[in-house]
């Protein structure tokens, strides 16, 4: 007899939780050679502006937990991603095509990416600050400190798990809480991400990942008041100027669209691109 | 209705009619225990089912400037200080300094020592019972546990009346009305009543808070809306806030039903006063919703319903900046209290 297998609904990953869009609506997954592989969720503007919500409320935990501590749980979510290769890999293949050693090397190259960026969390502060001279008894100190919330449209090419991590590693890194859209045509593994970062160490809310048309919900978030920095990495077919110029209106940190090969390669001006300096004066001494 | 003989000069007269004697604790147990019981079940399944109407666009405009003009702005904390009350009296009287064209709130509510910072505030603005400006609310009575003796309860209200206060937000002896001592409780609210008035002989509008947290069920909740109307009430509030739970969607609406049912037999409006809560518009649509549908839309006047909030006004001006602007705004956009 035959068994009959039971499909896995895709559905979004917001607040630690995973809700269907609020809008009821799907849309199919196709494999590379056309075939249905799945319905995902078709986030809308409403589901964006949870997932505002729920990555405003994790901020203060997150950006307020040591740089250790975050490197730790950065790290801590490699070690599962590990565990989910297989997994990972069959996606992959299913969803981009390629061959089992191509789809292996892009989830070794997406696990590698992650360690890279851990090690990163308790590091980044002493390269990107300073103990600034002042002519005066004073110690000047800067440091950076995380944007606030990030909204993140992921890389629309090929390779979608790794234009995944390496959109949000570095966001989360300096402790950002992320809104990402996942890639529209192969969102299935950024989903399974979201199930490995729901089981790992990471609070709920500090990354959302919604799959559907970048498209339609770039330009709320672009817009939304309580969104403090765009990354607009993978938003290079879509009109970005409009949306460079909408993000504008509330000041937001924004990084331009990159396409090719090494479109978002591991870099530490992408952890310093959602930060912010903060310069303190302290007095040298007391007297 | 209106022509019915219950509907007399006076009230405390009429009271007593329907009561059938004296305000003893017998006759209004006798006359409060013979209201019929709620269906809780039913109760519930109704506010839940006007919970589920969709407002949108204008419908959604009025609703979210009718909200603000209903909103008692509220600060009660054991911190507050004159400046505080300040901020909150300028927040009141401008709550979007981006948008001029918002609606003022109906009242700011403080403690009874805070209604001459309120007053002095507002200067101009101070509607004093009237219907342009803002009114003051204060809480009295020991609020909110409510445990004083009647002395010290009523001149707390006497302190707050003689400060200016337009509208006393009393509770009731929880206590009491659990152990079955109606006849106190009802004597202590004519008791505040009459307290209200002021040197002009005019009086304070009465809140009476029945705390439903602390009433557990449906009928008690029913019992005490009666108890307090009867004792002369201008208005039933659901809660202090300092009870969770505080107001509920079922709760109110079973409070609205005494506020129909009393306005059918005697022709008299009561207002109702949720608070406590109620912190997004998308609740406070929902008791707009069921206020219309329970005694009908002339109640969403500030004289007939308010909402007790504090952090509802923040959210409320949220949706209605995303309104205005087409854009969703955050927290940075409107004032911190």
């Amino acid at each position: 007899m035959n068994r009959l297998a039971i499909p896995k609904t895709y559905k979004l990953y917001i607040g630690g939780k995973f809700p269907r869009s609020e809008s009821g609506r799907v849309y199919e997954v196709l494999s590379h050679k056309g075939d249905f592989l799945a319905n995902a969720a078709k986030g809308s503007r409403k589901d964006a502006r949870d997932a505002v919500v729920a990555a405003r409320s994790a901020l203060g935990g997150w950006a307020g937990a040591t740089a250790y501590n975050r490197g730790q749980v950065l790290y801590r979510i490699a070690e599962l991603l590990e565990g989910r290769r297989a997994q990972f890999i069959d996606e992959i293949m299913s969803s981009e095509g390629g061959n089992a050693a191509a789809a292996s090397a892009q989830v070794d190259e997406a696990i590698d990416r992650w360690v890279w960026y851990a090690g990163w969390a308790d590091k980044y502060v002493q390269v990107a600050g300073n103990a600034n001279p002042v002519s005066g008894p004073f110690f000047n100190l800067s440091v950076p400190e995380p944007s606030g919330v990030v909204a993140i449209i992921a890389p629309q090419g090929s390779e979608s798990l790794l234009g995944l991590v390496s959109a949000i590693a570095p966001a989360l890194v300096a402790g950002n809480t992320v809104v990402v859209v996942a890639n529209e045509n192969a969102p299935l593994s950024a989903i399974s991400l979201g199930e490995v970062l729901a089981t790992s160490d990471v609070p709920g809310g500090v990354v959302n990942i919604m799959t559907g048309s970048p498209a339609e919900i770039a330009p709320w978030l672009a817009s939304h008041a309580d969104v403090n920095a765009l990354d607009l990495v993978g938003a290079g077919d879509l009109d970005w100027v409009e949306l460079q110029i909408s993000a504008a209106d509330t000041l937001k940190r924004v990084l331009p669209p990159e396409n090719g090969a090494d479109a978002a390669a591991p870099a530490l001006s992408r952890i310093l691109a959602f930060t912010e300096l903060k310069t303190v004066w302290h007095t040298k001494a007391i007297l | 209705m209106t022509n019915s003989p219950l509907a007399a000069d006076q009230p405390d007269q009429r009271a007593l009619a329907l009561i059938g004697g004296e305000a003893t604790d017998a006759n209004l147990r006798r006359y409060l225990h013979g209201i019929p019981g709620i269906d809780a079940v039913g109760l519930e399944a109704r506010a839940a089912d006007l919970g589920t109407r969709s407002i949108k666009t204008s419908s959604k405009r009025w609703a979210i400037d009718t909200i603000i003009g209903l909103i008692d702005l509220t600060t009660l904390e054991g911190a507050d200080t004159p400046g505080k009350v300040r901020s909150l009296v300028a927040k009141a009287l401008v709550p979007d300094p981006g948008d001029p064209g918002c609606p003022r709130v109906a009242a700011v509510c403080v403690y009874g020592d805070m209604v001459g910072a309120a007053v002095t505030a507002l200067g101009s603005a101070h509607a004093a019972g009237g219907t342009e400006g803002i009114n003051v609310a204060a809480v009295a009575t020991a609020f909110p546990s409510g445990r004083a003796s009647l002395a010290v309860k009523l001149a707390d209200v006497h302190d707050a009346v003689a400060a200016g206060a337009d509208e006393i937000d009393m509770v009731i002896d929880r206590g009491a009305f659990l152990a079955g001592r109606f006849g106190q409780v009802y004597d202590e609210i004519v008791a505040v009543k009459e307290v209200c008035r002021r040197a002009d002989g005019t009086l304070a509008h009465l809140k009476v808070i029945l705390e439903t947290g602390e009433l557990n069920t449906y009928d008690n909740v029913r019992r005490a809306s009666w108890l307090a109307i009867l004792a002369g009430a201008d208005f039933i509030k659901t809660s202090t806030g300092k009870v969770a739970p505080a107001a509920t969607l079922p709760v109110t609406l079973s409070m609205l039903e005494v506020v129909r049912d009393w306005h059918r037999l005697t022709g008299v409006r009561i207002g109702v006063k949720p608070a406590g809560g109620i912190r997004t518009s998308k609740d406070a649509i929902k008791y707009l919703v069921t206020v219309a549908e329970t005694v009908g839309e002339e109640w969403l006047v500030p004289h007939l319903f308010r909402f007790g909030a504090s952090s509802l006004l923040n959210d409320v001006l949220l949706q209605r900046q995303k309104m205005t602007t087409g854009h969703y705004s955050g927290p940075d956009y409107v004032t911190i209290d």
